[in-house]
């Protein structure tokens, strides 16, 4: 493996501060998971494919904008993994990046409507933009 | 009593009522609720990163002011409880690095997760206590049947949150009891609402909040109570068969300061 990706699996695993060794692919997670139906790689994929190195899919992919971090994968995994917390450490290598974030205040006006409460402005940002 | 009261940008802006709400009735029940002073959003969602120190400042902030006098600090909105009580926990949890941290940037204070952090429903039912509110209301529900609605950021991570059993809560149906109402027994009461995705995927958030919504309705909720602003928008925007109210608009009609 490369150096620089074999650095940044560390990166992410670190930071996250989950071992993702300790997973044994009950897949409870994805079966909990509300955010299920819209995610390309699923909360146990992730687990596993950090485990293997594989991470240049789960960096791509959009998946990581769907976890609504409602921690049922982290409260309901039988073996205490956390899930939520390595999708937000992939996320987080993503959006650190210059130029990278996922949403930008140009954007907002389009999205919103008279209702929507600040929360939901002030959250979306902490979690899609650096 | 009196307590720390971190009310967040959303209960001064479109949430106004659950804060207007919330002090009537904690007035009532003995308890004065006293905003802290300059204090900065929570962020709205608490960053699990162990290399996250900027984003939980303002949330330290706030705890500090609480600790110094004295006080537990309260909380209305589940999105801000969340995350004050994520990041006072990280601060015990982790002296030499997170706390360390975070206290070089807020020097010269020492703060190391000394403050007592309660949501509103702790207020009710562990220092005031459901019996007492059950003699101070004047309007009973008269078996109004009340579902109640946690979501996921009162309840979880439950090692950390700590409020209740994550599984099956039941603080807020022992209010609703109290209170004269019926709280009606549903699967959805503790799952996601979709939270912050009905910004970029609404769809997302209508699928979640009506799957709540529903099964409310097959167990025959006249009302849903929640504590989140976010919960709130997406039930309502999403859903129309069951009405959606601040569980406060309950205590507050019940106590007889609301018709």
């Amino acid at each position: 493996m490369e150096k620089s990706k074999e650095n940044l699996i560390q990166d992410v695993v670190r930071r996250s501060g989950v071992n993702p060794r300790k997973c044994m692919k009950c897949g409870k997670c994805s079966g909990t998971c509300p955010a299920y139906d819209e995610m390309e790689y699923h909360p146990h994929q992730f687990v596993y494919m950090i485990e293997t190195g594989d991470i240049e899919p789960l960096l791509k992919s959009k998946s990581i904008y769907k976890c609504l971090t409602c921690f049922a994968c982290v409260d309901r995994c039988p073996r205490g993994v956390e899930p939520a917390k390595l999708i937000e450490s992939i996320r987080l290598s993503v959006i650190r990046e210059q130029g990278n974030n996922h949403l930008t205040p140009q954007m907002i006006p389009e999205l919103i409507d008279e209702e929507m409460p600040q929360q939901a402005l002030v959250t979306a940002f902490r979690k899609y933009t650096k | 009593m009196k307590v720390s009261y971190f009310p967040g940008c959303t209960l001064k802006t479109k949430a106004k009522d659950l804060d207007e709400q919330a002090r009537a009735c904690a007035e009532i029940l003995g308890v004065t609720l006293e905003e802290i002073s300059n204090w900065q959003c929570c962020g709205g969602a608490f960053t699990t990163a162990s290399d996250e120190i900027a984003t939980k400042l303002s949330s330290v902030r706030a705890l500090m002011e609480a600790n110094k006098k004295g006080q537990p600090l309260l909380t209305v909105c589940s999105a801000c409880h969340n995350v004050i009580k994520q990041t006072n926990v990280a601060m015990k949890e982790n002296p030499d690095n997170f706390a360390f941290r975070a206290n070089m940037n807020l020097a010269p204070d020492n703060y190391n997760g000394e403050a007592e952090v309660i949501h509103y429903l702790e207020l009710l039912r562990d220092k005031v206590g459901y019996d007492k509110i059950k003699e101070k209301v004047v309007k009973p529900l008269e078996g109004l049947k009340v579902a109640c609605y946690y979501g996921c950021l009162l309840l979880r991570p439950s090692k950390v949150m700590a409020m209740d059993d994550a599984e099956n809560p039941t603080i807020m149906e022992d209010l609703v009891k109290a209170l004269g109402g019926e709280p009606v027994y549903y699967a959805y009461k503790n799952e996601c609402c979709g939270g912050y995705i009905a910004l970029e995927d609404a769809e997302s958030a209508m699928k979640k909040s009506q799957k709540i919504s529903n099964n409310a309705k097959a167990q025959g909720a006249d009302v849903i109570i929640t504590a989140c602003p976010l919960c709130m928008y997406n039930l309502k925007k999403h859903t129309k068969d069951v009405p959606v109210i601040y569980f406060t608009e309950l205590l507050a009609k019940a106590l007889g300061i609301k018709e």
